[in-house]
């Protein structure tokens, strides 16, 4: 049997969860024995090229790229997970959604400390940029999503047992204190 | 000094009244309500808006249990003399969780920047559910942080209008500090600036210790408590009251 195939993403995230599924230490050696990685920051796949059996998703929806990204992890990935605060429920980008996007551009371009006032105002406005969403979405808020990971990042230890459940076709045994939203 | 404004303390007659929670045989005395003498018997019925020693709010229905067939907040209902109670029942539970996931969609809670996370109660009891994620649509509601005073904020974000506050933040000369304005989705908690202010140091803490989730804050303290010390890091919420059974 060929191994099962792992793909991972980071939308609007911080690199924060990928950095806790290297976080499982030494039992890396054992996961790139138990499956292949497909398209992943990890191995810098840029593209899925064939079915992939778990998709990990970092971070929700801020823009167009996000949203495209996110289809496409669906449409290729048999069981897609949320992992992290982000990916769940927008986590930290979100703290804008209720602020009015033309607010939030111009703080950031017009009005941020390290502008120097002497300088032409510009907003980025380039057809090859993603369009910003009006909010940050949660994914399972655009695509259906199988299973979540909480916690901002998740441990290690529960990517670990997540995904040994998962390649053993067993539930995910949830002690105290696994189960983490900070 | 400032004094909170509790129920009387009665004087504890003998514990007369024989009730089930579960079919587990439990003894209350006369004026307990179903959570207080859950408490005495060693069994956990999840709550939020109580407080010990603060007069019943009933506020947000986490306790809810059922009696006689019809549903009821356990801490507003009193015990009485062969009553049969249902909790830790699966479609009560599942109530339970709902409720949670609700106040989780319809405040801004992003647990990972909040000050009291490992100690909020809203908090620990979506750890005992599991809440993995609501089943409900996110709000994201527009609410700001509001100033209290010298010695607090309100992170109206966070509140969840359990009212403890205003039932039990009160000045020396028994005035309420905190009240609630509007009602049904509108319904805000404000705080009088000039009563806050005046507020002791201790009872400017108690207000912060209070609140169960991360809404009145003390100024300038927070994250005192290493990740893993804190309140809901190694047990559950309820794990202190609960007795094996026998
Ligand atoms: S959940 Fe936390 S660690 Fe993960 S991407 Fe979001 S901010 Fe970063
Ligand atoms: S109040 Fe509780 S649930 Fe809300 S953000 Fe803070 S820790 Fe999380
Ligand atoms: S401020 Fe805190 S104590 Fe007061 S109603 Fe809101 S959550 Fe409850
Ligand atoms: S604890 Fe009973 S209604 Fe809130």
């Amino acid at each position: 049997m060929s191994k099962p195939v792992i793909a991972t993403a980071s939308l609007a995230g911080c690199f924060g969860c990928h950095m806790s599924i290297l976080d499982i230490d030494e039992r890396i050696l054992q996961l790139v024995e138990l499956v292949e990685f497909n398209k992943s920051p990890v191995d810098d796949i840029k593209t899925i090229t064939k079915p992939v059996d778990v998709g990990l998703i970092e971070g929700g929806c801020c823009n167009s790229e996000n949203v495209e990204v996110l289809r496409s992890f669906r449409k290729n990935c048999k069981v897609l997970i949320s992992l992290g605060e982000c990916a769940i429920m927008g986590g930290l980008p979100a703290m804008r959604n209720g602020i009015p996007i033309r607010e939030c551009l111009e703080e950031a371009y017009y009005r941020s400390p390290t502008i120097d006032p002497s300088d032409a105002r510009i907003m980025p406005n380039d057809e090859d940029l993603p369009i910003i969403l009006d909010k940050v979405y949660p994914n399972h808020e655009i695509v259906p999503v199988d299973y979540y990971l909480p916690g901002c990042p998740p441990s290690a230890d529960l990517i670990w047992k997540a995904l040994v459940a998962l390649l053993e076709g067993k539930p995910l045994d949830l002690s105290y204190g696994l189960l983490k939203f900070d | 000094m400032n004094k909170p404004k509790t129920t009387k303390a009665k004087p504890a007659p003998a514990p007369g009244i024989k009730f089930s929670i579960d079919g587990r045989e439990c003894l209350a005395r006369a004026g307990q309500t179903i959570l207080e003498a859950a408490k005495d018997n060693g069994i956990y019925i999840p709550s939020l808006c109580a407080y010990d020693g603060l007069k019943p709010a009933g506020s947000c229905r986490i306790c809810t249990v059922r009696v006689g067939g019809r549903h009821q907040a356990a801490c507003t209902f009193p015990v009485s003399d062969g009553m049969s109670v249902e909790s830790a029942v699966p479609d009560l539970e599942d109530m339970r969780k709902a409720v949670v996931e609700m106040l989780f969609v319809e405040g801004n809670h992003m647990c990972p920047t909040c000050e009291k996370s490992g100690n909020c109660e809203l908090q620990a009891l979506a750890y005992r559910f599991q809440m993995l994620v609501p089943r409900f649509p996110y709000l994201f509601p527009k609410k700001d942080v509001e100033p209290a005073g010298t010695k607090l904020l309100m992170e109206q974000n966070r509140c969840v209008k359990c009212l403890r506050c205003a039932r039990g933040i009160r000045t020396a000369d028994n005035k309420a500090v905190f009240g609630s304005l509007h009602r049904s989705r509108k319904k805000k908690m404000f705080v009088d600036l000039g009563l806050a202010s005046a507020l002791s140091e201790r009872w400017a803490r108690t207000a912060m210790d209070r609140c169960p989730v991360g809404c009145i804050l003390r100024k300038e303290v927070g994250f005192a408590v290493p990740i893993g010390r804190r309140k809901y890091d190694q047990a559950p919420i309820g794990s202190d009251i609960e007795k094996p059974r026998s």
